[in-house]
């Protein structure tokens, strides 16, 4: 029994010791950022995109003689495009690398799923393109650089009502995916707002690949357009398979299609789709230019896609906001990325608002054989939430 | 109502593809009493194998001649992967408890799943088109070129098995061996043959359901044997397992009531119906909808 009393003994006192080496993090000579995301699986270029485009934001900051006298260093971990593995490797990310900020993640349910563990940990949180409004809401040490779900979907539903002149629309969406039914939410009200109709609403959940009965239901009702505010893997094989029920109309969306797979798997079933995004690459001003042209000599001449664009500028307002600071404390980093104002970024102009959000506007892009085209700015000002 | 048979279409569609799987569980059932676990996982791999053939077949025009040459060679090669898997991994624990095998089947199936996400990659494929499209309407239903070949597939193959097993020599010995084993070996029999053309048989029939599952869906993932092995099951529960009529059975029918539940309540109880559906055969007719009552010698 003693033993037993003795061996809890120790690995209280082992457990603690690790806790306590946690606090003295960041003395080197470098500054440790760390960044969740999934690299493999089936959102994998989210990750992937993401993680090019804050690498290349550091890059380019240490270039330039780093951040108070020290080397940005990024770790980033694979969550496996599953939400489960998100609080194990922000938790290894934040205990054994004692990193002293985080970026992450794409997709909202995973970074809803690490927020508390950033928060509880105080160590500042930027999500780069989680668009589910209570991700901010977590706490104090949580931010993001991107519009949220509720203009998304209102910029969809102006979109398809004013531009598309639609009356009847029908909703596919991701039921068990919190950003899918964000936009549902959103868009159904908007669009009747404008005077139009949800005539069907049907459901799936990530990882489902046979959509044929969904997509019965909804021909049915004789929609002019489908709203699937999906990811690209889903959104691809659904439009595949909408072409094969002989269902000729434009599927709609969200920045979740952004992805350079989202052509690859759905092929000229996209032709004529309309998605909204954060940003597009035709923008002619110099800044986007630099980024895009800097991009495709770094990564093979890829095109960055939107999730890359706002890794690129929570990456550099984090920098930023380090510099202003003058440490990498958590509190005092928090307080100055909240104090963010009228940042120039490649994805608009950003200031973060009272509750922690950006406040800019949005683009709806055309799908035209693999090539992402512009087709309207919508600003906040244009949509009544 | 024309929105009711185009959801049979499909539910006929996707059980078929059960159907095709369920085989392989039943006939293996039938000669060894195993519930041979890593079967879905052939299927993945039939899948992958005809996705990597047709990418080398790609550039020319889809043809039918391709799409032939893709299925028979996604066939071929899981029937030596089923021999394989049945010489290195079952064969020398065939003597051992029963238990033994079942756990060997599940290591198998976790062993291919995690081999195929290192080979193949995690990441989702996408099947590019094999066959020439072409649609046919008939009452107002369209019938996908894609969904008539799963179907008409399907049910050729399912035709060429109950031909195999019914009037050929080894189908023959086949049912002799599922009846009894020992026996079998008495009358001069070579058992181990017997199991082993099983295997190989079973395996090419879920290739074939790979293959098809790729033209329709067209995604493939290394982990999409799990659940559609695991449906496929069930089916071959439902309709009796160790009955091969039974098992087309009970795929059409897990399919079909999978398609409508998504169709008219919610996509959400999508998998529970078909474990439902199971529990409810269990619990009224444990033999199965064709199955027969045997009795265990204690």
């Amino acid at each position: 029994m003693r033993i037993r009393y003795l061996l809890a003994g120790s690995i209280c006192a082992f457990v603690v010791s690790i806790l306590a080496c946690g606090k003295g993090a960041s003395t080197g000579s470098e500054i440790l950022v760390g960044e969740y995301g999934s690299l493999t699986g089936g959102i994998a270029t989210f990750g992937i995109s993401t993680r090019d485009g804050s690498s290349q934001a550091f890059d380019e900051i240490n270039k330039a003689g780093g951040v108070l006298g020290k080397k940005i260093r990024l770790l980033v971990e694979d969550d496996q495009s599953k939400p489960e593995e998100v609080g194990t490797v922000v938790t290894k990310l934040i205990n054994q690398n004692h990193v002293v900020s985080m970026l992450g993640h794409v997709a909202s349910s995973y970074s809803l799923a690490a927020a508390p563990i950033c928060q509880s940990n105080k160590v500042p949180m930027i999500t780069p393109s989680s668009t589910n409004p209570r991700v901010t809401q977590i706490g104090d040490y949580i931010f993001r650089v991107c519009f949220m779900d509720d203009f998304q979907g209102a910029v969809m539903a102006k979109f398809a009502a004013d531009t598309l002149k639609a009356k009847r629309v029908a909703i596919l969406v991701d039921i068990r995916n919190d950003y899918s039914v964000g936009l549902q939410t959103v868009f159904r009200e908007q669009f009747k707002k404008r005077g139009g109709t949800i005539v069907a609403e049907q459901s799936f959940s990530q990882g489902d690949s046979d959509f044929h009965a969904q997509l019965t239901q909804i021909k049915a009702t004789n929609p002019e357009a489908i709203y699937v505010p999906g990811y690209y893997t889903e959104v691809g094989t659904i439009a595949h398979q909408e072409k094969a029920l002989g269902l000729n109309v434009p599927l709609l969306g969200g920045d979740g299609w952004d992805s350079p797979k989202l052509w690859e798997i759905g092929g000229n079933a996209l032709n004529g789709c309309y998605f909204s995004d954060h940003y597009s690459t035709d923008d002619p001003s110099p800044i986007v230019q630099k980024f895009v042209a800097d991009y495709k000599s770094r990564y093979k001449n890829q095109l960055p896609d939107a999730l890359a664009a706002l890794a690129y500028d929570a990456a550099k307002i984090l920098a930023d906001a380090m510099t202003r600071a003058g440490t990498t404390e958590g509190a005092k980093v928090r307080d100055a990325i909240a104090a963010t104002k009228d940042y120039q970024g490649v994805t608009g102009k950003i200031s973060i608002g009272p509750d922690r959000n950006a406040v800019k506007p949005a683009v709806v892009l055309k799908v035209e054989n693999g090539k992402y085209v512009l087709v309207e700015t919508i600003s906040p000002e244009q949509v009544k939430l | 109502m024309t929105t009711f048979l185009q959801q049979l279409v499909n539910g006929l569609s996707l059980g078929s593809i059960y159907a095709l799987i369920a085989l392989g569980y039943t006939m293996v059932y039938g000669v060894l009493r195993l519930i041979n676990f890593a079967h879905g996982d052939v299927y993945m791999v039939g899948a992958y194998v005809g996705y990597y053939l047709s990418r080398k077949l790609q550039g020319k025009e889809p043809s039918l001649v391709s799409a032939i040459l893709v299925m028979m060679g996604a066939m071929a090669a899981c029937a030596i992967f089923g021999l394989i898997i049945e010489r290195l991994a079952y064969r020398p624990v065939r003597r051992a408890s029963r238990l033994t095998l079942l756990i060997t089947a599940i290591g198998v199936s976790l062993f291919i799943e995690n081999a195929a996400q290192l080979l193949f990659g995690a990441d989702p494929k996408f099947f590019p088109s094999l066959a020439p499209r072409a649609d046919f309407i008939v009452a107002g239903v369209r019938l996908t070129s894609e969904q008539i070949t799963v179907i008409a597939v399907s049910f050729l193959l399912m035709i060429l098995l109950r031909f195999f097993i019914q009037k050929t020599r080894t189908g023959k010995a086949m049912r002799a061996v599922s009846f009894n084993l020992d026996a079998a070996k008495l009358m001069g029999i070579s058992t181990d043959r017997i199991i082993a053309t099983t295997f190989a048989v079973g395996s090419a029939l879920a290739a074939a359901a790979g293959v098809l599952i790729g033209m329709q869906i067209p995604k493939i993932d290394p982990l999409m044997g799990i659940l559609y092995g695991l449906k496929a099951f069930v089916a071959a529960v439902l309709g009796g397992i160790g009955n091969v009529p039974g098992a087309v059975l009970g795929g059409l029918l897990i399919g079909t009531s999978e398609v409508m539940v998504v169709g008219y309540l919610s996509s959400t109880y999508r998998d529970a119906i078909a474990f439902g559906i199971l529990i409810l055969v269990l619990i009224l007719r444990p033999q199965g909808i064709l199955g027969r009552v045997t009795k265990e010698k204690v």
